[in-house]
């Protein structure tokens, strides 16, 4: 395939609503086929930062830039899955998907959906999906169109944790044959080590903590990566201690074995 | 019989229930004789008068004219609430300008309008028109109005990530995200559509089931007056089951559409579409 994952430059990122100031200098670096997380508590900005990058909003200040081309507004080769699946619901589960495709077509549109393994269910209406289903249906309609970069603001927040397991494992598996970048907003610090490259903290409009997880795919839910959890958490839970952790390799593979 | 057959059979005579009562204590009622019974002629004498006049081609004819100009008053008025609801309910700035007005216009009776509308108008088929199609406006105004504005932004803000805009973001999210809600205003907008044609047919036509009943009257034919007043009742039901046809058609992917499929009412409509009540004019 001819497109390449995208690259991601976020610089003195800038973003107020009105006397509420929700970014105040955020600056990132995202590789091409890089799967970074970003986590927070709620009302970090974590979310809006995200809408930045989607183009859905505009920045107050600074720039994101997408290989070499600013965003100025909703990008072809960028998807977005929402925390809600968002689906039409007076479409058929293939039409929604078709909505995704380039051409509009049915045939890509039941090819997304077997990845999904939901091709099954092509003619039945979202209304009689389950919320993991219905969140299924959204990710095929999201890849069907072979986007360069996938954002996702907390897709599997409503899911119950099974579910939620079963989503994690297939969008690494579809991440990972289709090699785009992505961005995954989370209060989970588990989905969060479970899924990503890189683990971004944002705390008061900056980036906080940048951590690389330095653990083999797929990932068991080991010692390795109990120190991870841990230390994100803890990190998470004192605010006030500023700096970014670089854990120690060694030791942290020591505490897998 | 097993019992679920058997609902099923009590279930369909249900509704014709009240119906055949009433025919039956009518036809009692008018078998006392005296001098009022020129004045309550029986189902029975209905019913010859239908027949003749269906022989003679008379009633089909007026019947014609009458549903002629029903629907082309709905088309009218219709066609114009739809699109200044679209309108107001997209832009703001139109809404701002226009919807203050046609609120005020919307609460005076527009029967009150018949006396100038005739003067204006004259007895023709414009007046008909005219006073068809304002009665017909507003329901369909209101809930397309309010059909596009409860459709959830979410659907809009996805349709924006997916590229979709103009006239494909309307065919594919906003039209059919109103939908149910126009369609309300179809179902009420029928109704309404019948009483004003009605009520423009007595006052004044030359032809028309209105005028069939009031020339009757000229000449005491109290079963061509009750004749057309079943008319109506038919045609208004005729009416009404095919607006909810269209629902069932239309709306196949909304759950409480179709449990009220099943069931045969409309009572789950109204309940999740309060809006329906509050556009009575």
């Amino acid at each position: 395939m001819s497109k390449k994952a995208i690259r991601l430059q976020i610089q003195q990122l800038r973003k107020h609503f009105d006397e509420t100031k929700v970014l105040t200098d955020v600056n990132l670096t995202i590789e091409p086929g890089e799967f970074v997380a970003i986590i927070g508590r709620s009302g970090c900005g974590k979310s809006t930062l995200l809408r930045l990058v989607a183009g859905l909003d505009q920045p107050s200040h600074g720039s994101i830039v997408l290989d070499h081309e600013p965003v100025t507004g909703i990008h072809q080769d960028t998807r977005v899955l929402f925390q809600e699946a968002r689906l039409l619901p007076w479409k058929k589960v293939a039409d929604n998907v078709r909505i995704g495709t380039q051409h509009n077509d049915r045939e890509s549109a039941l090819v997304a959906l077997e990845q999904v393994g939901l091709a099954n269910r092509a003619d039945e209406y979202p209304g009689i999906l389950s919320g993991g289903q219905k969140q299924r249906v959204s990710l095929a309609r999201a890849l069907a169109g072979h986007p360069r970069l996938l954002l996702l603001d907390e897709p599997l927040g409503a899911l119950d944790a099974l579910t939620r397991i079963e989503m994690q494992q297939l969008i690494e598996q579809l991440w990972r044959e289709q090699q785009f970048t992505a961005i995954l907003v989370t209060h989970d610090v588990s989905e969060a080590v479970a899924l990503a490259d890189r683990v971004i903290l944002l705390e008061e409009g900056v980036v906080a903590m940048d951590t690389r997880i330095a653990l083999a795919r797929p990932r068991e839910r080991d010692n390795g990566f109990a120190y991870y959890e841990k230390t994100i958490l803890d990190r998470l839970l004192e605010p006030k201690e500023r700096g970014t952790i670089h854990p120690d390799h060694h030791s942290a593979s020591a505490f897998a074995i | 019989m097993n019992p679920k057959k058997e609902r099923r059979w009590i279930n369909a005579v249900l509704p014709f229930l009240i119906p055949v009562l009433v025919l039956i204590l009518w036809q009692i009622a008018s078998m006392g004789g005296g001098p009022k019974a020129a004045l309550t002629p029986s189902p029975f004498k209905v019913l010859q008068t239908f027949l003749k006049m269906v022989e003679s081609g008379e009633l089909l004819r007026h019947t014609l004219i009458s549903t002629n100009r029903a629907v082309s008053g709905f088309l009218v008025g219709g066609a114009i609430g739809l699109i200044l609801g679209l309108v107001n309910g997209l832009w703001s700035l139109a809404e701002r300008l226009t919807d203050s007005s046609v609120q005020m216009v919307r609460n005076i009776p527009h029967l009150a309008l018949i006396p100038l509308i005739l003067i204006w108008f004259g007895i023709g088929e414009e007046s008909k028109l005219v006073m068809v199609s304002l009665g017909v406006f507003f329901p369909i105004y209101l809930n397309t109005f309010h059909g596009i504005r409860s459709i959830d932004p979410g659907l809009i803000e996805m349709g924006r990530v997916y590229g979709l805009k103009g006239f494909a973001l309307y065919r594919n999210v906003l039209f059919p995200g109103a939908l149910a809600s126009i369609l309300v205003g179809v179902r009420y907008s029928l109704g309404i559509m019948w009483l004003t044609l009605i009520v423009a047919e007595t006052v004044s036509a030359k032809s028309g089931i209105g005028y069939m009943s009031m020339n009757a009257r000229e000449y005491m034919q109290m079963e061509v007056i009750i004749l057309s007043i079943l008319i109506y009742a038919l045609l208004g039901k005729l009416s009404d089951s095919l607006a909810k046809l269209a629902e069932r058609q239309f709306l196949k992917w909304h759950p409480n559409y179709r449990k009220s499929a099943a069931k045969g009412d409309g009572r789950l409509v109204k309940k999740s579409y309060p809006a329906a009540n509050s556009t009575a004019s």
